[in-house]
């Protein structure tokens, strides 16, 4: 285990709201090994933008708090440290790329400028000169054609998969041991996203650093992954190497997930398989499991207490009562039916 | 509906269709150049059937949409609906036809009046077009809710209270509310999750089914649009280049553009990661689109031709019907893949 360069453990975020307080991260614990590529896939505000920020500590304030959990990064504990302290981290040993570019980009100044910023930040001894230099050399390396005249352009002026870039250059300018990347290609048209995730592969086996990758794209986690943490409303309810993630797949949600996705292959204009009903909201959770309203499989105990994170093997885990009692998987969408699991 | 006669006239022919919009600029707000969103594009969609749009960002697929519709007056170009050619109506002639042709938007979000509950949403074709009593309204408005799998009770809600695929949902029950024929989907599940995508499918296939409504179904995840639609367009800066069934299509494209966007889609198998190259570069600007044939400048197969001459849509050299068509002066040589 002395490879892993973060581990989160037992995380809980909350945020303060008119209907109370809110766990969007209820109880979350993974970890990241170095070098590695770790995917945190689930739907929509399922937690994993608010897991990213918390790891970051850039949560809203006021609303946005972490309750409990403990998150190592290199044998220093980060919840707990001083803002200046975690101010250095952020950018310098751990960079994000945020889910929307182009909030994250200031629109009135140039991108010469914002990347040359962070080089300024971080690095108070280069000179102008050297700033545009490195600007340069990173806008290249991402693969931004004609450089020079983009550094004199604002972000308004170039397309979405350049801005992805120009964010990914700035989160890489400081040679992070870790990048987080939230969305950054859902955004994107699929040969552009073909492009960064390959520029993604290329920089990590460059550098050497370890990504976390944030998508509701189990395509995107295929193409690009290690490990994978399936979240859902708000905790995790798989965790499991890629491979053993599509091939063996131990919670109905992650079941479901995985035949609900249209295939090239898929039956002509058959009904897809579907997972019915909706995600519990956060203010009126189950006492029991959260997936229960939606799985094939739930049976009485499934609505009493939680189901506990049930070891499959050392590096799988599933938080499904019948983890280990699920038929063995057949990786098929004929849609024939509106069953799963 | 497969015992639907198609050999019969189409619902929807599109032909020739050119949209471009005015660019204004300077200090005296003069036209200084226009964008190339639709540039000469034709198909028909018969009764019942569905046609896929496909392409990426910019290329013009919500311009088509909008410009059948006539929500956009066309730089030029047929377009008739049921035989009539409804670039020549009136206002009132064009105010009966929009009964039969609906759109389905984008954003679920933006599509829907805030300030308004579902109710008042789903009343307002009714109002528009003066059908029905308010007693009568009543009635079909809550049954038109549980035709798209919502509950009648959350009628008094507004739609910030729903999520995406419950108001996604509300969009389509306003689209169907006055039985239209034909419904423009444009991107209605790009926004949503996967599980919930695939519910909002399965609606729209039922619909088909039982109303028989023909769909444009406009969308950029080639997976989803294969698997609903009857044919596919492909299109790249404003214009078609490639028109086949849809199993054709995925089963021997013809054009590069086509096979560089099947390529690029992630397949949901960790064994079966690519290592081929990616499609590189940008899509060109539509103000300024290349000359001859739009896709020469990122298409590995161009040479002096193409800058020179643009490619027409043509039957594809040995495709298995005449119904195939691409738009490239290279098919020959290419070959089938
Ligand atoms: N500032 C906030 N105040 C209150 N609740 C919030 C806030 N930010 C997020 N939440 C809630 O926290 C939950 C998790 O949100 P989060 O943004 O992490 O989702 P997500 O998994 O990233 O979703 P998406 O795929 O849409 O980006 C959601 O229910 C969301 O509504
Ligand atoms: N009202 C308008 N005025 C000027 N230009 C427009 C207008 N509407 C669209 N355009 C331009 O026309 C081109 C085609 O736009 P359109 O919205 O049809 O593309 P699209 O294929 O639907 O893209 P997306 O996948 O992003 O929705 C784009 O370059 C766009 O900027
Ligand atoms: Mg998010
Ligand atoms: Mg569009």
């Amino acid at each position: 285990m002395n490879d892993v360069i973060l581990n989160v453990e037992n995380l809980t975020t909350a945020f303060d709201t008119e209907e109370g307080q809110l766990r969007a991260v209820d109880d979350v614990s993974f970890f990241l090994r170095k070098g590695r590529n770790l995917g945190i896939v689930g739907e929509s505000g399922c937690g994993k933008s608010v897991t990213a920020l918390s790891i970051m500590r850039l949560l809203p304030k006021p609303a946005g708090n972490i309750l409990s959990g403990k998150i190592d990064f290199k044998g220093t504990e980060i919840i707990s440290l001083p803002a200046g302290d975690m101010h250095a981290i952020r950018g310098n040993q751990i960079a994000m790329i945020f889910q929307e570019p182009m909030t994250a980009l200031n629109p009135v100044h140039t991108i010469g400028r914002q990347v040359g910023e962070i080089f300024s930040l971080h690095f108070p001894e280069m000179n102008d000169s050297d700033i545009r230099k490195a600007s340069l050399e990173m806008l290249k390396k991402v693969g931004i054609p004609e450089p020079l005249k983009r550094m004199t352009e604002y972000p308004h002026q170039i397309s979405g998969g350049m801005r992805q870039r120009v964010m990914i250059a700035m989160a890489l300018a400081c040679r992070p041991d870790i990048l987080i990347a939230d969305e950054p290609t859902t955004a994107l048209d699929v040969t552009i996203q073909a492009q960064i995730l390959n520029l993604i592969r290329d920089l990590q086996a460059e550098t050497g650093m370890s990504v976390i990758f944030i998508t509701h794209d189990l395509g995107v986690i295929a193409e690009l992954c290690d490990e994978v943490v399936v979240m859902y409303a708000g905790q995790v309810v798989e965790t499991a190497p890629i491979r053993e993630l599509f091939h063996n797949p131990r919670h109905p949600y992650t079941r479901g997930l995985l035949t609900s996705i249209p295939t090239l292959d898929s039956a002509h204009k058959k009904p897809l398989k579907v997972i019915h009903g909706v995600v519990p909201s956060l203010d009126d959770l189950p006492a029991g499991c959260r997936f229960e309203n939606r799985c094939p499989h739930a049976r009485e105990i499934c609505s009493t207490a939680p189901p506990p994170l049930v070891d499959i093997n050392p590096n799988h885990a599933a938080g499904c009562y019948f983890a280990k009692d699920l038929t063995p998987w057949k990786p098929v969408n004929t849609g024939s039916g509106d069953n799963n699991g | 509906m497969a015992e639907m006669d198609t050999m019969t006239q189409p619902l929807l022919t599109v032909e020739d269709l050119k949209m471009y919009f005015p660019v204004y600029g300077g200090v005296m707000r003069r036209r200084v150049a226009q964008v190339y969103a639709v540039d000469g594009v034709s198909f028909t969609i018969p009764a019942g059937r569905t046609l896929g749009l496909v392409g990426e960002s910019g290329c013009g697929k919500t311009t088509v949409g909008r410009t059948i519709l006539r929500l956009y007056r066309p730089t030029s170009g047929r377009v008739s609906f049921d035989g009539h050619n409804i670039m020549t109506l009136d206002r009132g002639a064009l105010q009966e036809l929009r009964r039969d042709m609906q759109i389905i938007f984008q954003d679920p979000f933006e599509s829907l009046n805030g300030r308004h509950t579902i109710q008042e949403i789903l009343e307002e074709p009714f109002r528009i077009h003066g059908i029905g009593s308010s007693a009568d309204r009543q009635k079909r408005v809550p049954q038109l809710l549980e035709r798209v799998g919502l509950s009648r009770n959350t009628l008094t809600r507004f739609p910030h209270e729903f999520s995406g695929g419950q108001r996604q949902r509300i969009g389509i029950a306003r689209a169907i509310a006055l039985e239209p024929r034909l419904v423009v989907c444009d991107e209605p599940v790009s926004a949503l999750d996967v599980s919930i995508q695939s519910q909002i499918i399965n609606l729209l296939l039922e619909l088909q089914r039982g109303m028989g409504l023909s769909y444009l179904f406009i969308a950029h995840d080639l997976a989803v649009v294969k698997h609903i639609s009857d044919r596919i367009a492909v299109m790249y800066l404003g214009r078609i280049v490639e028109y086949a069934d849809a199993a054709t299509l995925y089963a021997c494209p013809r054009h590069p553009y086509t096979r560089a966007l099947i390529a690029a889609i992630p397949v949901p198998d960790p064994d079966a990661r690519k290592d081929q190259p990616v499609l590189a570069g940008d899509v060109p600007s539509p103000m300024n689109p290349p000359s001859g044939c739009h896709f020469r400048t990122r298409c590995p197969y161009a040479v002096e031709r193409c800058r020179n001459e643009t490619p027409g849509l043509r039957p594809v050299p040995n495709g298995p019907d005449e119904q195939h068509l691409a738009a490239c002066h290279r098919l020959e040589e290419i070959g089938a893949s």
